[in-house]
């Protein structure tokens, strides 16, 4: 055999990457002629970052198999690094798609790096001390920008940090025409919003690219079967530390180039916004489009996010009915009946793997 | 990027097998302590080149312990590993495995949730060397890597007649397929030492036959040692050249498979002690 | 003197996080899930308490009761209805539907107590009638102890004695202990598991009503998300001592208390809970199975 045969993956990978470009058109469609709301128009962008924050996140907790709970973390460490950037190289770049593109790949780099630092203690830890560790690091990247000022002048960039709450954005001594970028608790504010909902669509794309396609070599393979038997995996030779931070610090890659695009579709962005609730926020997309598969987190993102714009008829009580929904799903699709009973219409059998 | 597989043998291959008289394997002293309990102690074995050797004792002796220690599971407390001459020392369980030993497990321990196929190439994985970014960006280094390896693949699950299973989930296979499976992925290691451990558990005796057979198979075709844990003493008989008989974590008898049989120390070990009469 | 003060309020904190601990640590022991709920069952406490305290006018000792009585019912409540049926599930699947009856029972009470903070009403004010402070004063008055504190430190004691005595001594502690081990090995023993975890539940629940009404004692500001952090944190201290491990959760949870007001007093009020999450990171580093847990390696 000369060919590699089209697997069933392949095909599956195709009608993913075939329904977002679908979706991307209709939706575009349905802007130009005014059919979508207003405030539904304003969740495209961020619905594209969910979706891409899901997908990386599945990378981490349905592929590599462990849990996550702080990947907001990274979504921050992108968000305002690739604020930061944006701001700064408005003059140098004044092409605004290119400018974005790199305040994305700076957002994608930073949060690399948050992997790194994060990962090398951590990724020794196993199932729930994992998990306790990741969330101890979101909350701690929250703590830090809440203390962080930048601002960029002629001179370049100004930073301090904000240990006593004492300093404020004048303390770090900019010349007349700088501008604060990022202002401690409160956040960016007056952020140039630069993000577009074709920005949103690539960054899906590449993610699900990079995503699939690592998946699918062996470096994916390698990381699925230490998934699935840490031993037997270290018994093949698979070198168990490299191919956790491979998948761990592409996750949080893919995570902070999201973020970066979240932060500039905004005008003012605070720390907060990236807290514990975020992280779960992210987690349930994942564990409802089911995990390691790419497709399902897609439309667990889209779906969730639309869900409460949804559900404004409701007003006070749409999070209630959100929690409902959540609670009821879990446990019909978890109800072995039930299970059997759909299990029927599925083209190939789930390979739903315990995670934790 | 691999050597291919070799022919089946011919008798002139049997005296190129011999030529090399020096032990793939050597362990020197080798001892383990779990918690002030020696769970092994002053274990010694060379093991050459193509040899098969059987490792035989009563439940809980410390026969599983053994492998556990040369893969590096278990890190030894005393003694030396010698692999082709080389200090195991230091090494992990990754390392042991690309320097060249290579295992299945009593209990089975597969990767269920990936393909027959994926679960042998994955232990190709060492063998391989196109890096992250060729894999995500589908460069020329990981077609031709990964059509070499599905070719291996297949060639190696044909000897287990599983190539036609190639696509199937790991964890969906019948017991005995799952069993085989762990031999081929060990295989695609490209080991100088397999390790077996009780490769006939749960097989009925037509089965058994042909894991014997094919076991042969292996041996002759990688011209590779096998060292082999087995409760079933007709497949121990039969197929090993060399027997180490293991009791409360120390070798009581090592010898041909006829010595084993008559030694007392042995037939004591597994039967008690004998009234005087 | 002041490095006592800080002391015994970092002991103060921590004891509540202590008995918050105490609850996580028993049910995952028993039920292997973080259960994210945990925290919004001691805001239920909290506002039972409250209600009790100012509609119903009822002393103090009566709103703490109801509150157990509450949370004990709405803890088996939420195991029978939404953990039972999962039992077989995969851990993540639970994992979601705590975190969505957490999100439930954190926006029920918003619908009912409204966003808006209440002032809670003490246990043991501040200050009695006569306008004397309630505490404890020694060193000639340099330091002073609140009453509130001390109640909540010696509860936080009595609570893990008898604990470690009901685990220990009693046919239905050691049921659970059994079920933490393996459950099914406990059920072909004649131990009724279901049960028994209801049971782990509702002893869980009682804690949080417990600790719900000393934390807003000492930190009288009572909203649908203040169990959120301290569930957090709680959860953190479980881990901190080793999760599952009872003295552990003591020790975690004491520690923990003491470590956030030191680095609040001394280091960064902004960054006390960075130092916290800082030390328990430090520490799964150097014991990957909490302090005083144990470390199972896989046998192969």
């Amino acid at each position: 055999m000369k060919k590699l045969r089209i697997k069933q993956h392949t095909r599956t990978d195709f009608l993913t990457y075939l329904g977002v470009i679908i979706l991307f058109v209709v939706m575009n469609i349905l802007k130009s002629n005014g059919t979508l709301s207003r405030s539904l128009t304003g969740q495209l962008v961020p619905i594209c970052c969910y979706m891409s924050m899901a997908v990386s996140l599945n990378l981490t907790v349905g592929i590599l198999g462990e849990l996550s709970l702080g990947h907001a973390g990274f979504m921050s460490v992108g968000a305002f690094s690739g604020i930061v950037a944006a701001m700064s190289l408005q003059n140098i770049i004044p092409a605004v798609p290119l400018r974005l593109a790199v305040a994305m790949i700076i957002g994608a780099a930073a949060a690399a790096i948050a992997g790194a630092i994060v990962g090398t203690p951590v990724l020794r830890l196993r199932g729930d001390y994992l998990a306790i560790v990741t969330l101890a690091f979101g909350e701690i990247i929250k703590d830090l920008v809440n203390c962080l000022l930048v601002g960029y002048d002629s001179k370049g960039l100004h930073m301090a940090f904000n240990l006593t709450g004492s300093k404020t954005i004048d303390d770090l001594g900019m010349k007349e025409g700088g501008i604060a970028i990022i202002k401690g608790a409160q956040g960016a504010t007056g952020t140039t919003t630069i993000a577009t909902f074709t920005a949103g669509f690539i960054l899906v794309m590449v993610t699900l690219f990079v995503v699939l396609n690592l998946k699918h070599s062996r470096a994916g393979r390698a990381i699925m079967a230490l998934r699935d038997n840490a031993i037997a995996a270290e018994s093949v030779g698979i070198n168990i530390t490299k191919y956790k931070m491979m998948a761990f610090v592409t996750s949080a890659a893919l995570a902070g180039a999201a973020g970066a695009l979240y932060g500039l579709n905004f005008s003012s962005l605070q720390a907060t916004k990236f807290n514990f609730n975020t992280s779960i926020l992210i987690l349930v997309f994942v564990v409802l489009g089911g995990l390691g598969n790419l497709w399902g987190s897609l439309i667990a993102a889209a779906a969730l996010t639309v869900l409460p714009e949804l559900l404004r008829a409701f007003s006070d009580y749409r999070m209630l009915v959100y929690a409902i929904v959540l609670i009821l799903v879990m446990l019909t699709t978890n109800n072995p009946t039930l299970k059997t009973f759909f299990s029927r219409f599925k083209l190939h059998k789930p390979t739903g793997k315990e995670a934790v | 990027m691999f050597p291919k597989l070799v022919p089946m043998p011919s008798p002139n291959l049997l005296t190129e097998r011999d030529a090399d008289k020096t032990p793939i394997l050597e362990c020197i002293n080798l001892g383990i302590n779990f918690g002030g309990l020696a769970a092994v102690e002053n274990f010694n074995m060379a093991i050459g080149r193509t040899e098969i050797t059987g490792l035989i004792g009563p439940n809980g002796a410390g026969k599983t312990t053994v492998f556990n220690l040369l893969t590096k599971v278990y890190q030894p407390t005393k003694g030396t590993i010698l692999l082709d001459g080389n200090d195991t020392h230091n090494m992990t369980t990754a390392q042991v495995n690309r320097a060249g030993i290579a295992r299945t497990f009593q209990n089975i321990r597969l990767f269920n949730d990936l393909t027959v196929e994926e679960n042998v190439t994955v232990a190709m994985n060492a063998h391989m060397h196109y890096n992250m970014w060729s894999g995500i960006f589908r460069l020329p280094g990981f077609w031709k890597e990964e059509r070499v390896a599905h070719e291996r693949a297949l060639e190696l699950l044909s000897i287990f007649n599983m190539a036609d299973l190639a696509d199937t989930k790991a964890g969906s296979l019948p017991y005995g397929a799952q069993r085989r499976l762990e031999i081929v992925r060990a295989l695609a290691t490209n080991p100088s030492l397999l390790l077996l451990d009780e490769p006939a558990a749960g097989m009925n005796p037509s089965e058994t036959a042909e894991l014997m057979e094919n076991i042969r198979k292996i041996r002759d075709t990688f011209q590779i040692a096998i060292l082999l844990i087995e409760h079933d003493m007709n497949l121990v008989m039969n197929i090993c050249e060399g027997i180490a008989v293991l009791n409360f974590g120390r070798i009581i008898a090592k010898g041909t498979p006829e010595d084993i049989q008559s030694n007392p120390a042995v037939i004591e070990a597994y039967l008690g002690k004998q009234k005087e009469a | 003197m002041e490095f006592l003060s800080y002391l015994i309020s970092g002991i103060s904190l921590g004891s509540v996080y202590a008995i918050i601990a105490l609850g996580y640590t028993m049910v995952y022991g028993i039920a292997k899930m973080l259960n994210f709920a945990h925290g919004d069952v001691i805001m239920v406490g909290g506002y039972i308490s409250f209600c009790a305290i100012s509609y119903l006018g009822l002393p103090g000792w009566l709103a703490l009761i109801l509150a157990m009585a509450v949370c004990t019912v709405l803890g088996i409540v939420i195991e029978g209805l939404a953990y039972k049926p999962l039992r077989s599930a995969p851990s993540l699947a639970v994992l979601i539907t705590a975190i969505g009856v957490s999100y439930f029972l954190q926006n029920t009470a918003l619908l009912i107590w409204k966003a808006a903070p209440k002032v809670y009403p003490s246990l043991i004010p501040t200050t009695n009638a006569q306008g004397e402070s309630n505490a404890l004063q020694l060193f000639n008055g340099q330091l002073s102890i609140s009453y509130i504190s001390l109640l909540t430190m010696a509860s936080c004691i009595v609570i893990m004695i008898a604990l470690t005595l009901f685990t220990s001594k009693t046919k239905m502690g050691k049921a659970m202990r059994a079920c933490s081990e393996d459950k099914g090995a406990a059920q072909l023993m004649g131990i009724n598991v279901n049960a028994t975890i209801s049971t782990t539940f509702a002893i869980g629940s009682a804690l949080a009503a417990i600790a719900g009404v000393l934390l807003c004692s000492s930190y009288p500001t009572l909203q649908p998300t203040t169990g959120s952090m301290p569930g957090i944190k709680a959860f953190t201290a479980a881990v901190f001592g080793g999760i599952g491990s009872i003295p552990g959760a003591f020790l975690g949870g004491l520690l923990l208390g003491i470590i956030e007001a030191m680095a609040k007093a001394y280091i960064s009020t902004n960054l006390a809970n960075t130092i916290v999450f800082a030390v328990l990171i430090v520490v799964l580093l150097v014991k990957p199975a909490g302090l005083l847990g144990k470390y199972v390696p896989e046998k192969v």
